[in-house]
C-alpha cells in the first residue's frame, strides 16, 4: 500500500519492471515523443498555473507590491514585518490550535466509526450514507448551515437550549467558543472521509489474525489495539497527513462563520493572507509572504510525519 | 460489543450527523417571521414555499445554476482529459523522466492553492481571463489526484494488450483511445465524481475571480446571499438546499462510485 505522498512515489514508479531492451532506438524514440505530448497539456497547465505561481509567490514575498501598482524590491521588509506583526502570530497560534483540535479528532471518530460499522449491523448502509453526506455538501453551504447552529440570538442550539432553561450561550461573542463552532463544523465534513480510508483498509485485515487472537484469549479492546490500529497504520498516516495539510489550509468555514472574529481569535493564516492580498490592504506583496510561511510550514510538516513514519516501521521491523 | 449496543451508538452518531442537514431542510420551509421567534423549530409550523419564491423574484438563481454546471461541465471534460493522457504517459509509455514527472506531478498536492493565490490571480488577469469562466476552470484542470488515480488504474491493464494493438499497426493514440480508454470505464466514473463535486463545490479561486453577480457559480453566490439576507435563515437555507441537492441525489444514486474513488484516493 503507498499513499499519495511524493515521498513513495519513487517505490511506486519502480511497480513495473522495465521493459526487456529489445525495442529499437527508433522505436523508443518515437515513444518517448509520444510520451511527452500526452503530457504535455497537463504539464503546460501546471507550469503556467501551479510552478510559476509557486516561483513568484516567493518573489513577491521580497517584494513592496500593491495590487497592480508596480513592485519594487523590498528586500526583508516583508519578513521582518512578519516577525512584528501580534496578527500574523496570532492566526498561526489560531491554525496550531484548529489543526490540533481538527486531526485527531477527524482520525479517530472516523476509526471508531469504521469499527462500528466494519461488521453485519441492521441498516449499517444507511448509518455509513448519513455519515458520508457531509462530503458531498459545499464547505459554503456547511458555513452556511454552521451559523443556522450556532447563531447567538436566533441559532438552533441556543433555541434547543433555552428550551432546556439554559441561558444563550455566547458562540459568536465568545474567542474561544467561536473556535469551536468552526471545529465543530469542520469535523462534521472530516469525520466521513476517515471512515470512508478505515472500511477500506479494515478490508484488508486478515480474519485469521484476528480469529487466532480470540483463540488466544484477547479482549476485543485489546484486538482491536495491539493488532487491528497497528494493521491500519499506514491509512493512518496517510488521514493525519491530509488532515494536517487540510487543517493549516483552512478558508472557507472560518471566513464565513466568523470572518475571523470576534477580534481576531479565530483569524487563521489563509483568512490573514486573504485579507492582506484581497481585502482592502491590497498589499500583494505582504499576502505573498504569508503565503510563503503557509507552503514551508505545509512543506515540514509532511517531512516530519515520514520521518516519524519512518523510524516507527523501522523500530517494528 | 453486543450489536444492540453497536446499534445504538451508531443511531446516535446517524442523529447528530443527520441533524444539521435536517435543520437546513425544515429552516428553508419555515415562513420568514416564524424563525425569529425564539426557541427552536425542529419542525415547521406551518410550511411555506415562500422562501423558494423570494429567491427566484430577487435574484438571478437560474444564471447561478447554470453558471456552476457550465463551470464544473467544463473542468470536468478538461480535466478528465489531461489527467488521463498524463496517467496513460505515465503508467504504459517508456520515456528518460519518468519517474520524475510523476514526482513532480504527486509534489503538487504539497503546494496549497491559497499559498500561491496572488500569482495566480496575477496570471490569470495577464491572460485576460479575468472576468471569464476559463480563469476558474483552467487552473484546476490538472490534479495531481487525477494524474495518481488514472496511472494507478492503467498500470493494471497487461501489457499484452497494447502490444497486440501495436503489431496490428495501432498508433500510441489510437490504442490509447481504442484499447485502453474502454477498459477505463470505472476509472472514468470516479475522476467525473470526484472533478466535478471539487469544481461544483469550490468557494476561495471563483470568489477572487468572478467578481460581478451574473458570474457567480453557487458557492460565491451564497456568500453573497449572506450579506444581502443578513439573519434571513429561510431564504439562505432555501438556495443552500438548492445547491447542495443535486449532489446529495448523485451521491445517493452513484454512492458505490464515490465510495471507490475516495478510497482509492486514500491507498493502493
Amino acid at each position: 500500500m503507498t499513499s499519495t505522498l511524493p515521498t513513495t512515489a519513487v517505490e511506486a514508479a519502480e511497480e513495473t519492471p522495465p521493459r526487456p531492451p529489445r525495442a529499437t532506438r527508433g522505436a523508443r524514440v518515437r515513444e518517448a515523443v509520444a510520451a511527452w505530448t500526452f503530457l504535455s497539456p497537463n504539464l503546460l497547465l501546471l507550469v503556467v498555473f501551479l510552478f510559476v505561481p509557486l516561483a513568484w509567490t516567493v518573489v513577491l514575498s521580497f517584494q513592496r507590491a500593491r495590487s497592480f501598482g508596480p513592485a519594487e524590491w523590498a528586500g526583508l521588509e516583508n519578513y521582518t514585518r512578519l516577525l512584528g506583526d501580534g496578527v500574523f502570530w496570532r492566526a498561526l497560534l489560531n491554525t496550531v490550535v484548529f489543526t490540533v483540535a481538527t486531526v485527531p479528532l477527524s482520525v479517530l471518530l472516523g476509526l471508531g466509526l469504521a469499527l462500528l460499522l466494519d461488521k453485519a449491523l441492521p441498516a449499517r448502509g444507511l448509518f455509513r450514507t448519513i455519515v458520508y453526506l457531509p462530503i458531498v455538501v459545499s464547505t459554503l453551504v456547511t458555513s452556511l448551515v454552521g451559523l443556522l447552529m450556532f447563531d447567538e440570538s436566533i441559532g438552533i442550539l441556543n433555541g434547543l437550549l433555552s428550551d432546556l432553561g439554559i441561558g444563550p450561550v455566547s458562540w459568536q461573542t465568545d474567542g474561544a467558543l467561536a473556535m469551536v463552532s468552526v471545529v465543530v463544523m469542520t469535523l462534521w465534513t472530516r469525520v466521513g472521509f476517515a471512515m470512508v480510508i478505515y472500511l477500506a483498509a479494515l478490508q484488508d485485515v486478515p480474519e485469521e489474525v484476528l480469529e487466532a487472537a480470540k483463540v488466544d484469549g484477547a479482549s476485543p479492546w485489546g484486538t482491536v489495539r495491539h493488532i487491528t490500529v497497528p494493521l491500519l497504520r499506514s491509512s493512518t498516516l496517510f488521514l493525519v497527513v491530509v488532515n494536517v495539510i487540510w487543517s493549516f489550509q483552512i478558508f472557507d468555514i472560518v471566513y464565513v462563520m466568523t470572518n475571523g472574529g470576534p477580534g481576531y481569535a479565530t483569524t487563521v493564516l489563509v483568512t490573514y493572507a486573504y485579507e492582506e492580498g484581497f481585502g482592502a490592504p491590497r498589499n500583494f506583496g505582504y499576502g505573498a509572504t504569508v503565503g510563503v510561511v503557509l507552503f514551508v510550514l505545509t512543506l515540514l510538516i509532511t517531512l516530519v510525519q515520514f520521518r516519524v513514519d519512518r523510524r516507527v516501521s523501522g523500530e517494528e521491523a | 460489543m453486543p450489536t444492540w449496543l453497536r446499534f445504538g451508538v451508531c443511531t446516535l452518531v446517524a442523529v447528530v450527523f443527520a441533524f444539521p442537514l435536517y435543520a437546513m431542510v425544515v429552516v428553508a420551509f419555515t415562513p420568514r417571521e416564524a424563525i425569529f421567534d425564539g426557541g427552536s423549530h425542529l419542525w415547521p409550523t406551518t410550511w411555506t414555499l415562500g422562501n423558494f419564491r423570494n429567491l427566484f423574484d430577487t435574484f438571478p438563481i437560474g444564471t447561478w445554476f447554470a453558471n456552476s454546471l457550465v463551470v464544473a461541465g467544463l473542468t470536468t471534460l478538461i480535466s478528465v482529459a489531461v489527467n488521463l493522457a498524463a496517467g496513460f504517459a505515465l503508467a504504459k509509455l517508456r520515456f528518460p523522466g519518468r519517474t520524475w514527472v510523476f514526482v513532480l506531478v504527486l509534489s503538487t498536492l504539497m503546494v496549497p492553492a491559497q499559498a500561491i493565490m496572488i500569482p495566480q490571480f496575477k496570471i490569470v488577469s495577464g491572460l485576460g481571463l479575468f472576468g471569464l469562466f476559463w480563469a476558474v476552470i483552467l487552473p484546476s484542470a490538472s490534479t495531481a489526484l487525477g494524474v495518481f488515480l488514472a496511472r494507478q488504474f492503467m498500470l493494471s491493464i497487461p501489457d499484452e494488450l497494447l502490444e497486440a494493438a501495436k503489431m496490428d499497426g495501432c498508433s500510441t493514440f489510437g490504442t490509447f483511445w481504442r484499447v485502453v480508454l474502454p477498459l477505463c470505464k470505472p476509472l472514468v466514473a470516479v475522476m467525473t465524481l470526484l472533478a466535478f463535486m471539487g469544481q461544483w463545490n469550490d468557494f476561495l479561486w471563483p470568489l477572487i475571480t468572478l467578481r460581478v453577480p451574473d458570474l457567480y457559480t453557487l458557492p460565491v453566490s451564497l456568500r453573497f446571499l449572506q450579506g444581502q439576507y443578513d439573519a434571513d435563515y429561510g431564504g439562505l437555507m432555501a438556495m443552500a438546499l438548492m445547491s447542495c441537492l443535486p449532489l446529495l441525489v448523485l451521491f445517493v444514486l452513484l454512492q458505490r462510485y464515490f465510495v471507490a474513488g475516495l478510497a482509492r484516493s486514500g491507498i493502493k
